[in-house]
């Protein structure tokens, strides 16, 4: 133990400035004790008593500051002191930029912020719901991001909204734009006159993105929650959103992104959209193309004929000019693996994009394995061809989602790789608000490693965003490009090209 | 307006930060609420609550009105004995709800063997504490005797109290005389020198300023503590400005009724040596001023939160006697040179009726000069105030800060809120050595436990199915 002291003189400290700067002290290394104070004489016995006590204290008057310490030696001592006394000098810190109040509560930001219109909820799904509600009878509209909130929760919250007049997106309504504002994980997208309503998050910021990519503009994307289109919600907010989206002066088109409806929300989408004088557009994954014309609304067979349908109708082109764009493209040639290698291995962040990957390729490839359709024994190991939405609860317990933590892809990534049979990898990459911010460090090295590989699966990848997203679509697609990726205009061409690719691979393991 | 037509977007962001900074890159406004859970509370608890909405609306606000309509003045002095009701040569009034002397911390029971030995009931520490043990005294809560005490709060029968009067209801509060800093009995020092001094208290400051505040006339303290706010203090943990006021509201006065100028100037330098002198003269006008706010049926303000340096208890307008309590909690503080976290005592002292009448941490924006006990920065300070709002069902129409527009304090806590929106009150505080005996080691601030909130919303539930 030993002890180090300074007195200062000429200077005044408050009382307050020197507990703080003891107490800083007390924190730095081998310090037991620390004192700042004046050096009346009753202060002198008080640093005597705990052992500080130094040449110069005696002579120390009351109009003097003594800075002590104890500590476990000399230099450590000597060290504090001197620290001591560049924090007495130390100004304080400018107020930083943000250091506005954050209110505490909703009803607090309300009563700061009465002219608000919509609340965007994301905490924790127990609490979410009882939030939302709050919301809704304080006449704000509701973007409820927040999912593991119950269907009873879901419908009350939405039959609250459609008695107050307002709109409750979600339960887990991942994504929406409202006049150019993005809300939750949204791509930022050109405005213009294409208006979108969608049960899919994933879904819609394809959509808005392959819109935006293909010159297009988004009025409002506005999002339901997946659960909407079941029979029990009802399709509430899906119609209040079409009713909006009719009235709005400035959406021309409509496009609806959806799984296949409950068939009476069905019912009453078809009346909605006969009854319109705007064009519809209709992706419903998994659906029947029937069902969609039977509504009145021109069906798309993949979410990116969607944008192109909805860019053409609204720029006074015909469907049939857009679906000929998407059939005049080739589909590149890469080196393809050689035997083994020969199944497809698609790993996603998006669910949606698992989904119609699924529906896209199994009349092709026959049964995929996939936790998208079915529930799998042994959601981690790949067999076959298989898809897994890393998206899913499976996965997610306890971790971010993948858009955003990249790790237990990248694991997967290289595990796939290191399978002899893996033949084409198909990945997709999600830019936008929200998700990773540098999805290319995380994925570049990984393309790297593998693609030097002797014999290396394919890597394709489709990457949903946009040029104006934070991440910037260039960027990320040049990167994984030189990194050994091969890319994908958007997840369905993914789906087909990787189609193509590995139905050669098993010619070939045949022959 | 329509949702589409919204121009720009108004947003009011709940959950994930990130979320607010993409809007207002878009355009968009955005608030982001630092939204945390609200406390646990019984599903059931809620419903009740939830189904007497209205009746607990109407009851606060006739129980806020009548805290904002109080006069409280300080009309004189006297001795415990003479002037608290119930008071008895065998009764020690202390802070917080009751507890049993088996429950008391250390500087509680420092400061009763200190308050038996100024009694002359024994002659040494050891034989004091024998008595105390042994059930020769009875102890009761300050609060359930028109009293509050800061710290240890300890009234023993013959100790000098202020009498502070709510002129607008007629009741009155009682408050012993601050000793000043250091080894005092309020922190459980009970060494011959504290002793000394409070006779010192009895015998020549008593006399001297139960004459002085006679001749004024009466000194209003709603208004001297207003003033004070405007002046730095927020009369709490920083009561400067108030014993400045005080001293020269009460100095002519006092001149003209001492006759011996020698005992006069011990007076006024005592006073002047103690800016904590004025502590004792704000929490009574606070509790004079919340008392007449009990009884009111459904009401969920709290009358009052005090704390025994064990528990930390609170009480609704709507429950009546009932204390809901919970564990005190040991303060973040800046310590005394020697002294650290280790040798804290839980949380006491009934002063925390500053913060239940507007004052104290809801009002510590208004004094920028001790904003290092909450983080540095005078808009930490800003901040504390600006939430306390939130539980807050007014805002004071005297007491002003400065900072804020000249904004009222928040006043009234609303223990509904408090547990709805998860935000506990914002205690100014000072720390006493865990050990009887010691003193004072630090000050710093607080947050009031959850549990009592909870269990008073629960009491209060109780009640709606009981009549």
């Amino acid at each position: 133990m030993d002890t180090a002291g300074q007195i200062i003189t000429g200077k005044y400290f408050d009382s307050v400035s020197l507990m703080r700067v003891a107490k800083q002290a007390l924190e730095l290394p081998g310090v037991k004790d620390a004192a700042a104070i004046m050096a009346t004489a009753e202060n002198k016995r008080i640093l005597a008593a705990s052992g500080m006590d130094w040449p110069g204290l005696a002579e120390a008057t009351d109009t003097d500051l003594a800075l002590g310490v104890l500590a476990e030696s000399k230099a450590e001592a000597e060290s504090a002191v001197a620290e001591m006394e560049a924090l007495l000098k130390k100004k304080p810190a400018a107020a930083s930029a943000d250091t506005a109040f954050h209110p505490r509560s909703l009803a607090g930001a309300l009563a700061s912020h009465p002219d608000a219109q919509l609340a965007l909820i994301s905490i924790a799904g127990r609490y979410a719901a009882a939030e939302a509600m709050q919301a809704i009878e304080a006449g704000l509209h509701v973007m409820l991001f927040s999912d593991n909130v119950s269907l009873d929760a879901e419908i009350a919250c939405k039959q609250r909204a459609t008695e107050k007049g307002v709109l409750c997106m979600g339960p887990d309504c991942g994504t929406a734009i409202i006049g150019g504002v993005p809300l939750g994980f949204a791509n930022v997208v050109r405005r213009g006159r294409i208006g979108l309503v969608a049960a899919s998050g994933t879904g819609l910021q394809e959509v808005t993105s392959l819109i935006h990519q293909q010159g297009g503009g988004v009025s409002h994307a506005i999002g339901t929650g997946g659960r909407d289109i079941k029979a029990a919600v009802g399709g509430r907010t899906f119609l209040a959103a079409l009713n909006l989206l009719s009235e709005d002066e400035g959406t021309d088109v409509l496009v609806l992104v959806s799984k296949t409806p409950d068939d009476e929300v069905l019912k009453a989408l078809a009346e909605r959209v006969r009854a319109m004088d705007k064009p519809v557009v209709a992706i419903f994954i998994g659906g029947d193309p029937a069902v969609v014309e039977a509504s009145g609304a021109i069906p798309a067979a993949t979410l990116e004929a969607a944008a192109y349908l909805a860019v053409a109708l609204s720029n006074g082109e015909t469907p049939d000019q857009a679906l000929a764009l998407l059939s005049g493209r080739t589909i590149p040639a890469p080196q393809l693996p050689a035997p083994p290698r020969r199944y497809l291995r698609g790993l996603f962040c998006g669910g949606t994009f698992a989904q119609e990957t699924v529906h896209l390729l199994t009349p092709k490839l026959g049964t995929l394995r996939n936790n998208v359709t079915t529930a799998l024994d042994d959601p981690d190991h790949s067999q076959g061809h298989t898809v897994i939405d890393l998206g899913g609860d499976e996965f997610t317990a306890g971790r971010a989602h993948p858009m955003i933590d990249f790790a237990l892809r990248n694991r997967r990534l290289l595990a796939e790789a290191d399978d002899p049979e893996t033949g084409v990898i198909l990945l997709d990459v999600v830019l936008g608000y929200g998700s990773h911010a540098e999805p290319a460090a995380e994925l570049v090295p990984l393309f790297q490693q593998i693609s030097q590989r002797e014999n290396p699966p394919v890597l394709l990848f489709h990457v949903c965003g946009t040029d104006a997203d934070p991440q910037g679509r260039e960027s990320v697609v040049t990167a994984l490009e030189a990194a050994g990726g091969v890319l994908a205009p958007s997840n369905a061409a993914a789906a087909a090209w990787a189609g193509e690719w590995v139905a050669a691979l098993q010619e070939g393991g045949r022959a | 307006m329509s949702l589409l037509q919204a121009q720009p977007l108004k947003v009011i962001n709940v959950g994930l930060e990130s979320f607010d900074a993409a809007i207002r890159a878009a355009g968009g406004d955005s608030v982001h609420v630092e939204w945390r859970p609200p406390a646990p509370v019984d599903a059931g608890v809620l419903a009740v609550i939830a189904r007497h909405t209205e009746r607990i609306e109407a009851a606060n606000q006739e129980a806020v009105a009548r805290l904002q309509k109080a006069q409280p003045v300080l009309i004189d002095m006297g001795v415990a004995r003479d002037l608290i009701p119930g008071m008895a040569d065998d009764l020690l009034l202390h802070a917080g709800p009751p507890i049993t002397w088996d429950r008391m911390c250390g500087p509680m029971r420092g400061a009763m063997i200190g308050a038996v030995l100024y009694e002359g009931g024994a002659d040494t520490p050891e034989a004091a504490e024998a008595l105390l043990a042994g059930g020769r005294y009875r102890f009761a809560p300050c609060h359930e005797h028109q009293a509050v005490g800061p710290m240890a709060g300890v009234v023993s029968a013959s100790m000098p109290v202020f009498v502070v009067e709510n002129k607008t209801y007629g009741n009155r509060a009682f408050c012993t005389q601050n000793e000043g800093l250091g080894k005092v009995l309020r922190y459980g020092a009970y060494a011959p020198e504290v002793v000394t001094r409070l006779k010192w208290m009895a015998d020549t400051l008593y006399p001297a300023l139960q004459a002085a505040i006679r001749a004024t006339g009466g000194i209003d303290l709603k208004n001297m503590i207003a003033q004070a706010l405007h002046m730095g203090d927020e009369v709490h943990n920083r009561n400067r400005a108030g014993t400045s006021l005080f001293l020269r509201a009460v100095t002519p006065a006092l001149v003209r009724s001492v006759p011996d100028r020698d005992t006069v100037a011990e007076v006024i330098e005592f006073i002047n040596g103690n800016d904590h002198f004025f502590l004792n003269l704000s929490m009574p006008a606070c509790k004079a001023s919340l008392d007449p706010v009990r009884d009111i049926t459904d009401s969920s303000m709290v009358v009052a939160m005090a704390r025994n340096g064990t528990d930390f208890g609170i009480q609704l307008a709507g429950t009546g006697s009932a204390w809901f309590t919970g564990a005190s909690l040991v303060p973040d503080a800046l310590f005394f040179a020697g002294y650290t976290k280790d040798d804290a005592n839980p949380d006491i002292g009934d002063s925390t009726i500053t913060e239940t009448g507007g004052l104290g941490g809801f009002a510590i924006a208004a004094a920028p000069a001790i904003v290092q006990f909450v983080g540095g920065s005078a808009r930490d300070a800003l901040h504390y105030t600006l939430e306390m709002y939130e539980i807050a069902l007014d805002e004071n129409g005297v007491f002003q800060i400065p900072a804020l527009d000249f904004r009222g304090t928040p006043t009234g806590i609303n223990a509904v809120r408090v547990v709805e929106r998860g935000i506990v009150p914002f205690l100014d505080t000072g720390v006493a050595h865990k050990k009887a005996g010691v003193g004072q080691v630090g000050a710093g601030v607080v947050t009031a436990p959850m549990d009592p909130f909870v269990r008073a919303v629960e009491g209060l539930a109780a009640t709606f199915s009981t009549n």
